[in-house]
């Protein structure tokens, strides 16, 4: 029997925004199930459902619920906006992309409402299970995203490949969160810190193993190198929309998890972690940038990209200081506009039968559609990480905090790195400007599509522009740390 | 002052070439005509800086400062001295060529390419107006997306190869100095602010960190030997509008960065590397000039001996005395000129010819005979012949330099004379010679191609007849800096003679 008194509304306070989408998600399939003409609906409703918990996110202030398993500080709510910014995009993207692509099923946006809710439990879980739970609850959705075009035998292959790789992924994480269980009798993350001293295991290896294997599970899903292996293949095979969606929400999830076991459950073992993490954000700029040079397709140059910006955002983490952290989540952000930006072009491109994924098919672009090419241009440069753009700005606040950290070495790695990455942003830049274009691809600037662009430009010359506020937020979200 | 003067000239010339977009792509007599009243009105609007600046102070004028960023502590600050004044009048003068220049040589693109030139131009005043560290970053790095446009989509042939080496030679050195500039930061008291900056006194280890990681953005823009290699791509590559620019202001910036953040910034680790830094402008001087006897390309001649010149440049500035750094300055206002006035002159025989290599040339001048008094007249002064200004410039820096290290006048001189064997024989081989039948017949100057040439005309005998019109601004700047420098290496010498007694 449940003690009717013991449960009190409030206690649900800080997961109301999760319980909320959760009802959305629900409310999608009925709808697309009893009634499928008003499918044109699905798009709509999924962004007004995000942006109403947008709204209940922001404002959060600092509550911790169920025993401090839920914990909707300040910086949970940070990374919750930019998941819940990257489903709005996507959905905004796939309002277009499913024309072209004929993707008919109706679960599409509630898999994507669902896949957010996890990623809302990842960012504000201050237990290891429920890190885990939102985790597999993120996961699974993706995998079924991936999955979706069945009859495409490249979306299907990623599928699998992203679904076995990530069931190690979660094994391996498993293992960690159960020697870290064993060891020190909770899985709090703020008491695993407490015990550790209490308990003298600052020394054991055990632990460091147990925090190895969360560090390589955590890696896999922000595609850190070694564990990036799954992120090209992926990324080529997903459905456009998805790919974006997967490059900027997930991410910021797995992030948000890296900071908050980190910095709140091992802070002890900075020296351990600070200087692995250097190395692999090294080895994946190193990997992410150099491969990304060779390649002929897009959205796989892209998918190469996003393992070099995982490598840049890992700076900000391993630095192990609030201004790193904060580094790290401005970048997200700052990531999350542009990329959603070149990858809505990419979506705009295709029409149906030609997904125009390779580069060549930027060719003589400003020719034929300057508005998208100038788009697109304005993007790479923020790839780049060249002024006025945001990714400028994302790049100099890491690169100042690892520095004031004093990893010196790792900073020259990523100046190194991105003017390396000049070279294949540029090369779309110099097809679309400086080559002679190949076929007149007639554009079709639905209301969603437009609505993306125009968010990610606002978003990548705000920030460029005017970063004080955004990077205002992001700094006095960790005074609650 | 409260008219925000130098914001007006930074944004003006930004949102008017924006504002090209309003005109129909299509019409492109009106983009053009749109474009250069942009450019007239802009270098009307920078003449107050001209008059109203008080020559009589080192303090930044016409300053403005606004908070940007302020959980770093970012300003927009901006402001002009002595130094920097002369350079932005120079960039709203050399725009208006530009854009004559391209009148009828871009064809393609018209609206984009107009909109780059005015983005460019405002961003290039804003470099020179930057008094916050972090500022001038910004700008340094946004002047390479309009460039690298200009090169690559208006080139010549091989125009992608030059522009991507010129995007990455100057972005891998721009990004090492933002490391130092936020290394900077960090020791000099978590300001941008270039005079508070100045103010802190750093351990000498650490200087020359950062003298390096500036020496990478700096030098690259300069060009000094050996990272000079970009430039003869970049110049060769690029439509005339963009060579002018590109000679005439943009690697001004890299000698302009040493005067204005590593000297009064790093006065000893300056001190320290004033030999190698006149070895390496020597290396400059007299390489670029015996490679330019080499050449057999019109712009790539010109571009080498750019290298040489801004090698005189460099030179003056390394000798840390007031007459050599002045005339390093003037000379950087004159290589402008002259340069600038050179590649204006080879853009308006390429629209005739369509090519750049000399031995298609000859006897050009009883052909445009008019266009071949002007070439000579900018030969003479890159020569540096007297009563033009490049005889100023050069006489100031030689004069510094043998103060300094009479050895270095010695070799200095030897590029002079380098300088003019390859000029005149250039003039030999493109204006007398036989007459190559690839220039029978060619139309003489038209009237916006004399207009375009004229204000250079009267800026070289302006200078050279009366050099004090620009040195006085300068006078009282310089002066400040080096005492800057000096200062502080008195203050060590001080500390270090007290330690060891």
């Amino acid at each position: 029997m449940i003690n009717t008194a013991l449960v009190s509304w409030k206690a649900f306070g800080p997961i109301i925004p999760e319980m909320f989408l959760v009802c959305i998600g629900l409310f999608l399939i009925g709808l697309d199930v009893f009634s499928p003409k008003r499918r044109e609906l699905l798009p709509w409703l999924t962004v007004i459902g995000c942006l109403a918990a947008l709204v209940m996110v922001a404002g959060e202030k600092n509550i911790v619920g169920f025993g401090g398993m839920i914990i909707a500080d300040s910086y949970a709510s940070f990374f919750k906006i930019i998941c819940l910014l990257g489903v709005i995009l996507a959905a905004l993207m796939s309002e277009h992309f499913r024309r072209t692509e004929g993707l008919k099923q109706g679960e599409y946006y509630s898999l994507m409402i669902f896949s957010a809710v996890g990623m809302l439990l990842m960012a504000s879980a201050g237990d290891l299970m429920v890190l885990y739970l939102g985790l597999e609850l993120m996961a699974l959705s993706i995998y079924c995203l991936v999955g979706l075009p069945r009859n495409d035998g490249r979306s299907a292959e990623a599928a699998m490949k992203y679904l076995l790789m990530g069931g190690f992924a979660s094994a391996i994480l498993l293992y960690g969160i159960s020697l870290v269980y064993g060891l020190t009798g909770t899985t709090d993350i703020a008491q695993i810190a407490k015990y550790t001293v209490t308990g003298n295991l600052l020394e054991n290896p055990a632990l460091l193993a147990g925090l190895g294997l969360m560090i390589a599970a955590f890696c896999f899903k922000v595609a850190i190198a070694p564990f990036h292996f799954w992120t090209p293949d992926v990324y080529e095979g997903a459905p456009t929309a998805i790919t974006a969606f997967m490059s900027v929400g997930p991410k910021a999830a797995g992030f948000a998890v890296f900071g908050r076991v980190l910095f709140t459950g091992f802070p002890q073992f900075h020296d351990q972690w600070g200087i692995l993490l250097s190395s692999l954000a090294l080895l994946t700029m190193a990997i992410g940038n150099i491969t990304a040079l060779s390649q002929t397709s897009i959205k796989r140059m892209l998918a190469y990209s996003a393992v070099a910006h995982a490598g840049y955002s890992l700076l900000g983490v391993l630095s192990g200081t609030a201004e790193g952290l904060s580094a790290t989540m401005t970048y997200l952000l700052t990531y999350g506009f542009m990329n959603m930006g070149a990858f809505a072009i990419l979506v705009l491109l295709a029409s149906p039968g030609n997904r125009r994924e390779s580069l060549e098919d930027y060719k003589g672009l400003a020719k034929t559609n300057p508005m998208a090419a100038f788009l697109m241009l304005i993007f790479m440069f923020s790839l780049t990480g060249i002024p006025p753009t945001a990714g400028f700005i994302g790049k100099f606040y890491l690169l100042k905090a690892a520095l004031g950290a004093g990893y010196t070495m790792t900073v020259i790695g990523l100046v190194v790195f991105s003017s390396i990455s000049a070279f294949f942003y540029l090369r779309v830049v110099r097809y679309m400007y400086m080559s002679d274009p190949q076929e007149n691809i007639a554009l079709d600037f639905t209301p969603g599509i437009s609505a993306v662009l125009g968010i990610a430009l606002l978003g990548v010359l705000g920030i460029g522009l005017l970063p004080g506020s955004v990077i205002g937020q992001a700094a006095t979200a960790l005074l609650g740390q | 002052m409260s008219v925000p003067l130098l914001s007006a000239l930074i944004f003006f010339p930004i949102i008017g070439g924006f504002s090209l977009l309003i005109v129909k792509r299509e019409d492109v007599q009106a983009i053009k005509t749109m474009a250069l009243i942009i450019s007239l009105m802009e270098f009307v609007l920078s003449i107050p800086l001209f008059f109203m600046f008080d020559k009589t102070t080192y303090l930044m004028q016409f300053t403005e400062h606004h908070s940007w960023i302020p959980a770093f502590h970012i300003n927009y600050s901006l402001g002009v001295d002595g130094i920097s004044v002369l350079f932005i009048l120079l960039s709203t003068l050399v725009t208006i060529l530009a854009i004559l220049v391209s009148w009828e040589a871009i064809q393609t693109k018209v609206l984009e390419f107009f909109l780059s030139i005015l983005f460019l131009e405002g961003v290039m005043i804003g470099v020179f107006c930057a008094t916050d560290i972090f500022l001038f970053y910004i700008f340094w790095e946004v002047m390479l997306i309009p460039m690298f446009l200009i090169i690559g989509i208006w080139g010549g042939p091989n125009r992608i190869y030059a522009t991507i080496k010129f995007f990455l030679y100057t972005l891998v050195g721009s990004l090492l100095m933002l490391v130092g500039i936020i290394a900077l930061y960090m020791k000099g008291g978590h300001t941008f602010d270039v005079i508070e900056l100045a103010k802190h006194s750093y351990s000498i280890k650490f200087q020359m960190w950062l003298f390096w990681a500036f020496f990478a953005a700096f030098a690259v823009k300069v060009p000094m030997w050996p990272v000079h290699t970009w430039l003869p791509d970049a110049h060769t590559e690029a439509p005339a509008a963009g060579s002018v620019i590109l000679a005439a202001i943009l690697i001004k910036m890299g000698a302009y960065g040493f005067l204005r953040f590593s000297m009064p910034i790093l006065p000893q680790a300056t001190q320290a590397m004033m030999g190698p830094m006149i070895v390496l402008s020597l290396i400059g001087i007299i390489y670029g000039a015996i490679i330019c006897l080499a050449q057999t390309d019109l712009k790539r001649l010109i571009a080498y001996s750019s290298v040489s010149h801004m090698g005189f440049i460099t030179l003056g500035i390394y000798s840390m005395n007031t007459q050599s750094i002045e005339g390093g300055i003037l000379q950087m206002i004159n290589h402008g000129v002259v340069t600038g006035a050179l590649f204006l002159c080879i853009g308006m025989v390429y629209e005739r010819t369509h090519t750049r290599a000399i031995k298609d040339y000859g006897g050009l001048a009883s052909t445009m005979p008019i266009f071949g008094s002007f070439f000579l007249l900018f030969t003479m002064a890159a020569i540096g012949l007297p009563a033009t200004n490049g005889f100023i410039g050069e006489f100031l820096v030689l004069l510094g330099s043998f103060i300094h290290k009479p050895w270095t006048a010695f070799f200095a001189a030897t590029g002079l004379i380098l300088g003019a064997w390859y000029m005149l024989w250039l003039y030999q081989r493109i204006f007398f010679n036989p007459i190559n039948k690839k220039v029978v017949g060619l139309p003489e100057l038209t009237t916006r191609e004399v207009l375009t040439l004229v204000p250079m005309v009267g800026l070289v005998f302006w200078i050279g007849l009366y050099p004090d019109a620009m040195l006085s601004f300068m006078h009282v700047s310089v002066e400040h800096l080096i005492s800057q420098v000096q200062g502080s290496m008195d203050a060590a010498q001080h500390v270090a003679a007290v330690i060891s007694h």
